[in-house]
């Protein structure tokens, strides 16, 4: 029986099929746009010189980004360093021992503060650390990075944890095991792909910050020999050629762009590769 | 066991010989719960677990009241009822595995060949290497191999001897009927095996840490038929060395594999007699209702 209406059906159907499908490419098209930019303006200046050299003066052809590369990868391993394991462990409390009344105040914030704009960060960081030590220092650009990750790293890390079946820390504790040897061994052990994957993609959430470092770790065109010295990094120096007047920082500029979005793609490559297989293999 | 033990706790270890100065402690006079023995050639032996009194609760939900019975040693102990009658409950009171839910507590007491389980200075840990448990969902642990898998629970309690470990991981497979289908993959990941094996894998991995009680909450209710049997063929081996407390809500397997049977009614002990007593003439109508199949 067809109704009386049928025809209309069918048209709003195929609209709304097009509507969907219209968003859908939305989603998609600006990360071709980007790519399609940055491979376009900055592929001709990536050469040996860029990855090995230092920036050159104005007026001089060539030099690379070196430092700004070597620089972000200090700035991310410091960042590790806080962020990884006071994230882990607080994800670890809130997801194993908390209370609940306490989890939800801890939640809270922990949203909060991955809503709190980043350049906010910045700020705090240089009145708490620049201020005082009277120096923008690379350590500020690290420690700057790392706080933001804690948030993002305890939240991925609570939510994997609560994915392990409640059956595994049961037969572990009928067993007669610690409760901290469960944990460690047995349900970390369970989410470890899942807490990896947490981590990497806050690295790569914070690797392409600008903001917060321009109050901290400020830029650099030297090397830097330690921690307590402004340091150069790749959204920093990408951000000081772009406004610049010259045309050949603004290749440079590109060039630097296209690197750190290769880097992130990278990183976020990594995470599908690790959790390729999570749903092959169940029980 | 290790360094972590007071003095207090180092007389909690099991040893039979030590029966008669623990039933000083412990009259198993107290007529008003023995029950009689199936097997008359055995002299009446300390109880495994003593039961006085209990009543577990949740919150404000009273979930076990005032239950007591006594658990023989070597022998299997079936406890039947309907769901949501504190089975599982009374289950996990027996090695304090329900204190894993917070706002839990007890009342009364419970013996383990004497011994007080709920004493000040005994830590749950303790209690449960010596009452071990297998759940009613196989749970091998997806990260590790088979054999890792059986010897987990001695290799996190700080056994490292690699040979003792192997002689560990055959001995249990084999009491678990699994040897001859895994000894070829012992490093095959846990999951690989089939449903009933991995239960077999979970029954091994309970018994490598060598409890002296095991405690079995409807280990069998996720398998097929055939799996079925043959985790009740190694029950009924198993009872030759050990203790057995099973959850069960198969009428005929708790009819066929125990030798004592337990009615919970309501967070009650209704009734609890040999097996054979229950199912043919028990003393209440309740569970006459109940093992015939009249309700529940």
């Amino acid at each position: 029986m067809t109704a009386p209406n049928h025809r209309w059906r069918q048209y709003k159907n195929v609209l709304m099929q097009a509507v969907t499908l219209a968003c859908a490419i939305v989603v998609v098209a600006p990360l071709v746009l980007i790519f399609y930019h940055l491979v376009r303006q900055g592929f001709s200046s990536i050469n040996w010189a860029f990855f090995t050299q230092l920036p050159k003066p104005v007026g001089e052809p060539g030099g690379g980004m070196a430092n700004a590369i070597v620089g972000t990868f200090i700035l991310l391993g410091q960042a590790a360093l806080l962020g990884v394991p006071i994230g882990v462990f607080g994800g670890v409390y809130l997801s194993e021992y908390g209370t609940s009344r306490l989890n939800w105040w801890v939640r809270f914030a922990a949203d909060i503060l991955n809503g709190v704009p980043s350049i906010t960060w910045g700020i705090v960081v240089y009145a708490l650390l620049v201020v005082p030590m009277k120096t923008f220092s690379a350590l500020a650009g690290g420690v700057v990075l790392g706080l933001m990750m804690i948030p993002l790293v305890m939240r991925t890390t609570e939510e994997v944890l609560q994915l392990v079946p409640n059956g595994y820390r049961e037969a572990a504790l009928a067993l007669g095991i610690a409760k901290w040897r469960t944990i460690t061994q047995i349900v970390v052990r369970t989410a470890l792909k899942g807490i990896i994957t947490g981590i990497l993609l806050a690295l790569a959430r914070v690797a392409g910050e600008t903001a917060p470092l321009m109050f901290t770790a400020l830029g650099n065109r030297f090397w830097t020999h330690q921690l307590t010295e402004p340091i150069a990094a790749l959204p920093l120096q990408i951000f000081e050629y772009a406004k610049s007047p010259y045309e050949d920082w603004w290749r440079q500029a590109w060039a630097g762009a296209l690197v750190l979005l290769l880097f992130v793609l990278f990183l976020n490559t990594g995470v599908r590769f690790l959790t390729r297989d999570r749903f092959r293999k169940q029980p | 066991m290790n360094s972590t033990m007071t003095p207090d706790e180092e007389k909690i270890v099991p040893q039979v010989g030590q029966a008669s100065k623990a039933e000083s402690r412990w009259p198993t006079s107290d007529a008003q719960f023995s029950t009689p023995d199936p097997r008359p050639s055995r002299p009446p032996a300390l109880p495994a677990l003593g039961v006085r009194h209990l009543s577990v609760f949740f919150g404000t939900n009273h979930v076990l009241k005032d239950v007591s019975l006594d658990v023989t040693a070597r022998a299997v102990t079936a406890i039947i009822g309907p769901s949501g009658c504190g089975k599982s409950t009374f289950l996990r009171a027996l090695n304090r595995m329900h204190e894993l839910v917070p706002e839990a507590r007890m009342t009364g007491e419970i013996r383990l060949f004497g011994e007080d389980i709920y004493a000040p200075a005994i830590e749950p840990v303790v209690v449960r290497r010596r009452v071990g448990m297998v759940f009613q969902k196989s749970n091998p642990f997806p990260t590790m191999s088979i054999a890792e898998n059986v010897t987990v629970g001695l290799r996190l309690n700080g056994v490292r001897h690699r040979k003792q470990l192997a002689e560990r991981t055959e001995q249990s497979l084999r009491m678990a009927a699994l040897w001859d289908e895994v000894k070829d993959r012992l490093s095959a990941p846990a999951i690989s095996l089939s449903g009933g094996q991995q239960q077999r894998l979970c029954i091994a991995r309970a018994l490598a840490v060598q409890p002296e009680v095991l405690l079995m909450d409807e280990p069998a209710s996720a398998l097929d038929p055939l799996a079925t049997s043959k985790i009740e063929d190694l029950i009924l081996e198993l009872k030759k060395n050990y203790t057995i407390v099973i959850v069960t809500h198969n009428m005929q397997q708790a009819a066929r594999m125990s030798d004592y049977t337990a009615f919970f009614y309501l967070g009650e002990l209704v009734e609890f007699d040999a097996t054979r007593k229950i199912f043919t003439s028990p003393a209440k109508k309740q569970t006459e209702d109940y093992v015939t199949g009249r309700f529940g």
